[in-house]
């Protein structure tokens, strides 16, 4: 992890603040687009995006379960059984 | 208007991802099915109501969140307050950031993947209390928009913002005491600066 200074520099607090809404999607085209120009030139703050943005994946892929098919088959009947 | 005859080519195909929502909220296989179950039969019931070409994803989401909440909760409440007050910003990155890169010389992020175990972030989710584990379940597992979860929770957008800013310090706390009790990481008190 990279030694920062205390107090960090205003874009890098601002850019940090932003981690999960800039992964969620959530920031418009412009603040995006200023973070991502800070990034570019501030390995320090690069590097706990790239974490993040890898637990949100990780988080999204070990979160798969696959349904039995037996639940289909279980919803298939009852709909059938629905008054038409 | 939507044709009930299409319901099943239309909305079957959702399934697995609302059984694994599903499992979240109720934590156990048999009540999860019977939710989608129940899910997917008032959603053929109410098909008519559903305008073709809106989300229906998240129409479908909107009615198992809602059937989780009248019908299950009552049995498994929890309280929603936990102690966050020590949950600083980056909280995980700054005790496991330098970790895997210090250990082996890669990068943290390419280690991510194998420093948690299925059943390791699965459980950290359904550990959360429940209104932060419905809102980081539809935000960073399914992928909604924050607006979207506003009106699938039927809450003000600024509810959902904070419910996600404590959810995900929560499950940061939780995968940090998990990576501590498998002696991945060392206990700090402080964070490493």
């Amino acid at each position: 992890m990279a030694e920062r200074p205390d107090p960090l520099e205003p874009q890098c607090e601002d850019a940090l603040q932003e981690i999960y809404t800039l992964l969620s999607g959530e920031l418009d085209d412009q603040k995006r687009e200023q973070i991502a120009r800070h990034l570019d030139q501030c390995s320090p703050c690069a590097e706990p995006y790239d974490f993040y943005a890898e637990l949100r994946k990780t988080i999204q892929q070990r979160c798969r379960d696959t349904a039995p098919p037996s639940l289909l088959a279980r919803i298939e009947d009852a709909i059938r059984r629905e008054p038409a | 208007m939507a044709d009930q005859a299409r319901f099943a080519d239309l909305a079957m195909e959702h399934m697995s991802s609302l059984y694994s929502a599903a499992l979240r909220m109720t934590r156990n296989p048999a009540d999860a099915e019977d939710l989608v179950q129940e899910t997917y039969l008032k959603a053929y019931r109410g098909f008519g109501g559903f305008e073709e070409g809106t989300n229906l994803k998240a129409w479908l989401y909107r009615i198992l969140t809602n059937t989780y909440i009248n019908q299950y909760r009552a049995k498994q409440r929890r309280p929603d307050e936990t102690d966050l007050d020590d949950v600083e910003d980056l909280y995980l990155y700054n005790r496991l950031g330098g970790l895997e890169a210090a250990r082996t010389g890669r990068s943290a992020e390419d280690e991510l993947m194998d420093l948690f175990t299925e059943a390791e972030i699965k459980s950290a989710i359904e550990e959360l209390p429940e209104n932060f584990r419905i809102a980081v379940l539809l935000a960073d597992v399914e992928g909604f928009s924050y607006k979207e979860i506003a009106e699938i929770t039927d809450v003000p957008i600024g509810t959902v913002m904070s419910r996600l800013h404590r959810g995900r310090k929560a499950l940061e706390k939780l995968l940090y005491e998990f990576a501590v009790s498998r002696r991945l990481a060392e206990p700090q008190p402080d964070p490493a600066t």
